[in-house]
Parts: structure tokens; C-alpha cells; sequence
């Protein structure tokens, strides 16, 4: 019994979309198809021009690295390593995404920085650069510094800003648009949170587009 | 590949109180293994140098063991004696160099005495061909002087100038005392590791003196009178066994078989060094022992190692997800978890080389001290690279199984956290 059935999806190509719908509606699922995590089992899926079903599984992986970052709900960071070398690890297994930045280990830190200013931490206020002394909303502009770095061509959002507050709610998202707009960057974005609508280019509702759902 | 090792090393640390504790598990065992190896090796060495530069052992006409036995390591009792007459012929043989008499059966204290001269102090060999020792005193020259072993002297609690007195017959046998020819301590030797230490030394005239009369067993009149022998002209009439030493190895063989066919007396020369490589091999039991016991300590600090990482692999499931949305394959999250078990192992096992070396170097000036045992036996060379080697790669190929489970694990979660 296939969880998702969907006729057909098309995202264009530095928009934002939203896609709604209730917990267990399979938001989770379409994502990890989008990544190349999972597969369909039939049919065809194409992401930024790549049909990923024809792509082996270390292939996807390194296709997910050099185009795709991710931004999780929360508890994003690995708490072994310090907030900037949580910030490098994409570029760490994707050579593209090295290059992107610089090629240069010393431009890596200086985007980093700069992300993180750019989203309201300043590195240069906090006492130590250790993960678990953060706070939930200094982690996740830590998680989207990660995200953004080195400029993929898409990216994955899994209700990210439900762990904030909803003053900061919306500065991040907005933050998080414009660079997106200046990279051309697509952004797809999963939330329940209907008063996001509006802010988007286009909004899915998932138990409208799968038909596994309605039969 | 760096990453790897990085996001390895840095996951441990972050663990580093319970990594401390498995390395540390690895490090006590692989120490006690390599402590146990180490003691069988020299407790094979000590004891197949029980005695070393002889080439023959003879005594009456018997099998090989029960000669060594009571030769060289003083247990059980000859049940002939052999001709002082035969002892002359065959040490005057061109082909020997030179040979220990040796007269065996009577006690004190429960400790072998032993009848012989000067020869011993001068020939007998043990180890790697070291000489006796004496800590305090000289060896006798008189007839009622004694030379006691380290364990005689510590466990009796003799000094020098002791007098001592020797009972007739060993164990249970030694009822008779010769308590009118007192022995006096001139002294002690330094411990051997071998039954040297547990002998007492005279000179084999005086143990022909003190049996003078005591042809049936038990003291005659005669003998309870030292007045009445005369002591300067005093022959030992037989002795036990012999140790020879050759001019050539080439003769062992062929002097072997002559002995052995000597027609004036039925005598047996046996090799000592086959015999007592024989002997240990009848002992085998125990080096089998000691090995089994380390393996499965070896065994058990491993599976712990195990377990460990087996136990953290779910509350490490929000961190291989993270990894695998930055590019990790599945792959990548097998040899993470498979790196940070070998390093553990590698870093236990090499702590317990460290630990096992340093402390031989601490102990073994007193073990050497206290039992004569030569425990240090030189650096690590190919045998114990080789026993590291083993060690790790088996430590690798159990470390596999955590690794795949993590494997496992990340490839049915992918990005779920």
C-alpha cells in the first residue's frame, strides 16, 4: 500500500512553495523522495533536472550534498562538534558545495560568519562556540547557516520555525526568503502552520494532491 | 576520508567518560594477557634451564624421567645407588670435561641434602649459563659445613653459623636424626629459581661420615660415637647420580651408549634437555590454561566494547540522520562507527602494551630478586607484533557488527529523526 500517490508535482525553479497538511499526511515522505532518501516505486521524479530514479544510491548521496540543504524541525546540530564545524559539514563531503564558497579553507569560516551575523547570531558575543550551550533559536539559525552555505540550488524545510517564538518566526522566514531570492535559490518548505500562506509563491495542499489519501 | 577520523575522534571524545572506561577494560586485559604469556614463557625458560651445560645425567640403571627427577629437581628417591668406583672410571674419560657427583637421601626440615664437592660450586650451570651465587659466606671445605639455598635460608630463617642437624631418609622416612654430627651454615646462596634454593649442601664425605654404622637403617653403636671412626680416610662408598660435562657435544651420543652398556655395573645416561623438554610437555595442561584464560578475558573486555557501542547506536539516531542530509551515505555511517571502535581498540590495546612493559620493568628487579625468575625477556619484537595484530584485527571484525547495525539503522531512517 503506497503511502503517497501523486499524479503530478511541479515545483519551478527558484520559487518558494509550501506544502500543508495534517501529521501523517506523508509531508516527511514527499521529502525524502525530493532528497533521493527514498524512491518512488513507480513513476518518474525529477529534481533539478535529474531523474533521480535513475541515479544509483551513492550517487544520490552526493547528489543530495552538492544541491540540497536541509533545515529539520530542531535538534539539528551534531553536538560533538562546535557551531562553525557543524556550518562546514556539507562542505566537508561535497567538493561543489567547497568550491561554491571559495575553494579556500579560510573563506569557508568567513562565509560561515557571515551567514550567522546575516541571520542574527553574533559569533563574536557568544562566550564559547559549543553547540549544547545554544539556545533552540540560536540552533536553528545555526541549521540554516548549514543550509544556505555554499549556495545548493535547493532547499528542504521541515517545519523550521516551529520551535520558535512567533516574533522571530517570521524574521527568520524572512531572512531565510531573501537569501534564497539573492542565490535563486528554490525553497521548499513543509508546515502546518497555516498563516505561513501568504508568503509564499505557490502552497500544496498534500491531502488534496495525494490521491491515496482521498480513496 | 579526514572526516571520517575527525567526526571519529570527536564522537569519542565527547563520550570520553565511558570511552575512557572501555579502553581502559581493553588495556587491563590485554596486559594481563600479555603478563600471562610472558609468565609461561619464563616458567618454560626457567624450568628447561633447570639445569644447562650438562650433557648427560647418569645414575643406576632406570628410566629417563625418575633419573631427571631426582637429579636435577630432587623429587622421589633413587632405588639404586651407584658405584663410587664407576664414578672414577667415567670421569677420568678423555672425552669428559668434567663431572658433578651427586648423593641424595636424607633431609632436614623436610629439604633434600645434598652430598657433593667442590666441582658443583665450580661446573653447576642453570639459565642462560649462570653460575651459582652466594649472598653471604663461601662454599664448604670442611666436612660438617653446609651451604644452604635462598628458600632454606628464608623459610628456616637460618644465618650463618646455624647448626643444623640432618635426619636420616626423606618425608615421613626421616625418623632418625644424626644429632651428634651438627652441620654448621658457611653459607647461603642466592636465589636461583630452580631446587637449588631448596637444598641444603654438604660435602659427600660428610654424608659418608655420618652414615658410618648406620648400615641397617637405624644408628649402632659405633655410629653414636664419632670417637671411634677415623675421620681423615673417610671414602664415599657409592653416590646417587652424576651430571657430565664434555669436551664436545659430538661425544654425547656415542658416551651415552657406552655407559649404558657398561658392564660393571648397570648404569643409565639420559639427556637432560630432552627429558625435561618431555617433562614439560606432560605438563602441557597448564600452559593451555593460562592461554585459554587470557583469550577469553581478551574476549570479554571486547564484547564489552561492543555492547557499548551497541547500546549508544539509538540514541545516535537524530546524529546519522543529520549526517546523511549532509552528504553521509550509509556507507560513511558504517565506517564511522567502525573507525571509532578500532580506535578504541587500537588505543586499549597499545595502553596495554605500555602498561605491561612499564610495570615488568617496576617488578621484575624484585621478582628476580625474591623467586630468581627471570620475567623480562626483552622488548616486543615479531611474536608480540604479531599477538597486537591479532589482537586488533579480531577487535575490527567484532567491531563490524555495531557498525552494520549502524548501517542498518540509517539506511530504514534516512532523514526521520
Amino acid at each position: 500500500m503506497p503511502i503517497l500517490k501523486i499524479d503530478k508535482l511541479n515545483i519551478p525553479k527558484a520559487s518558494r512553495t509550501l506544502i500543508q497538511g495534517p501529521s501523517g499526511s506523508g509531508k516527511t515522505t514527499l521529502l525524502s523522495l525530493l532528497a533521493g532518501i527514498l524512491l518512488p516505486t513507480s513513476g518518474e521524479m525529477v529534481v533539478l533536472g535529474k531523474d533521480l530514479t535513475r541515479f544509483n544510491s551513492r550517487k544520490r548521496d552526493a547528489f543530495r550534498v552538492d544541491h540540497i540543504g536541509f533545515l529539520f524541525q530542531q535538534f539539528n546540530l551534531i553536538h560533538y562538534l562546535n557551531l562553525v564545524e557543524n556550518i562546514l559539514l556539507p562542505c566537508r563531503f561535497s567538493k561543489l558545495r567547497y568550491q561554491n564558497v571559495g575553494n579556500v579553507e579560510a573563506c569557508l569560516q568567513d562565509e560561515a560568519y557571515r551567514l550567522l551575523r546575516y541571520l542574527g547570531l553574533d559569533i563574536d558575543q557568544l562566550s564559547n562556540l559549543e553547540t549544547r550551550k545554544l539556545s533552540v533559536g540560536q540552533q536553528q539559525r545555526v541549521a540554516a547557516a548549514r543550509a544556505l552555505l555554499g549556495n545548493p540550488k535547493l532547499i528542504l524545510a521541515d517545519e523550521p520555525t516551529s520551535a520558535l517564538d512567533p516574533q522571530n518566526r517570521s524574521a527568520f522566514l524572512e531572512l531565510i526568503f531573501a537569501e534564497c531570492s539573492e542565490k535563486k535559490t528554490t525553497l521548499i518548505m513543509v508546515s502546518h502552520d497555516t498563516s505561513l500562506s501568504g508568503k509564499f509563491d505557490q502552497v500544496i495542499d498534500l491531502n488534496e494532491l495525494n490521491q491515496q489519501a482521498r480513496c | 576520508m579526514k572526516i571520517l577520523f575527525n567526526l571519529a575522534w570527536l564522537s569519542i571524545m565527547s563520550r570520553s567518560g565511558t570511552a575512557i572506561l572501555t579502553v581502559f577494560s581493553i588495556t587491563i586485559s590485554v596486559a594481563l594477557l600479555l603478563g600471562m604469556e610472558q609468565l609461561r614463557q619464563s616458567m618454560r625458560n626457567s624450568f628447561l634451564q633447570t639445569v644447562s651445560g650438562v650433557d648427560l645425567v647418569v645414575g643406576a640403571r632406570g628410566d629417563a624421567i625418575p633419573i631427571l627427577l631426582y637429579s636435577v629437581f630432587r623429587l622421589g628417591d633413587a632405588t639404586n645407588n651407584l658405584r663410587w668406583q664407576s664414578y672414577l672410571e667415567w670421569s677420568a674419560d678423555k672425552r669428559v670435561q668434567w663431572t658433578i657427583p651427586l648423593s641424595l637421601g636424607d633431609s632436614h626440615k623436610g629439604y633434600r641434602v645434598l652430598g657433593t664437592n667442590t666441582d658443583y660450586w665450580k661446573y653447576y650451570r642453570y639459565g642462560k649459563n649462570r653460575k651459582l651465587d652466594l649472598k653471604t659466606g663461601e662454599f664448604f671445605d670442611g666436612l660438617y659445613e653446609a651451604v644452604i639455598g635462598s628458600v632454606v635460608a628464608d623459610k628456616l630463617g637460618y644465618q650463618l653459623n646455624q647448626q643444623i642437624v640432618i635426619a636420616h631418609g626423606v618425608g615421613s622416612a626421616a625418623l632418625f636424626e644424626h644429632d651428634d654430627q651438627p652441620f654448621q651454615v658457611v653459607g647461603i646462596l642466592k636465589p636461583t629459581g630452580t631446587p637449588v634454593d631448596q637444598t641444603i649442601h654438604v660435602s659427600l664425605e660428610a654424608i659418608e661420615a655420618i652414615h658410618i654404622g648406620w648400615e641397617d637403617g637405624f644408628p649402632s653403636i659405633e655410629a653414636s660415637n664419632p670417637a671411634l671412626m677415623n675421620l681423615t680416610e673417610i671414602q664415599p662408598k657409592s653416590i646417587t647420580a652424576f651430571l657430565v660435562g664434555l669436551n664436545s657435544k659430538m661425544h654425547t651420543f656415542r658416551l651415552q651408549g657406552e655407559i649404558n652398556a657398561f658392564e660393571k655395573e648397570p648404569l643409565s645416561a639420559i639427556l637432560p634437555g630432552v627429558t625435561m623438554q618431555k617433562l614439560w610437555k606432560m605438563m602441557g595442561i597448564f600452559e593451555k590454561t593460562l592461554m585459554t584464560m587470557g583469550a577469553l578475558v581478551i574476549l570479554s573486555s571486547l564484547t564489552s566494547l561492543i555492547s557499548l557501542l551497541l547500546a549508544t547506536l539509538n540514541e545516535r539516531r537524530r546524529e546519522m540522520a543529520i549526517l546523511r542530509s549532509v552528504g553521509a551515505g550509509p556507507l560513511t555511517i558504517f565506517y564511522l562507527l567502525w573507525v571509532e571502535a578500532t580506535l578504541l581498540c587500537f588505543v586499549g590495546i597499545f595502553l596495554g602494551f605500555v602498561f605491561q612493559y612499564g610495570g615488568l620493568i617496576f617488578v621484575e628487579p624484585i621478582i628476580q630478586d625474591k623467586l630468581g625468575l627471570q620475567i623480562f625477556l626483552g622488548w616486543p619484537g615479531t611474536k608480540e607484533l604479531l599477538f597486537f595484530s591479532w589482537i586488533m584485527a579480531f577487535g575490527m571484525l567484532i567491531s563490524l557488527f555495531p557498525a552494520w547495525r549502524a548501517y542498518r539503522i540509517s539506511l530504514h531512517d534516512g532523514l526521520i529523526q
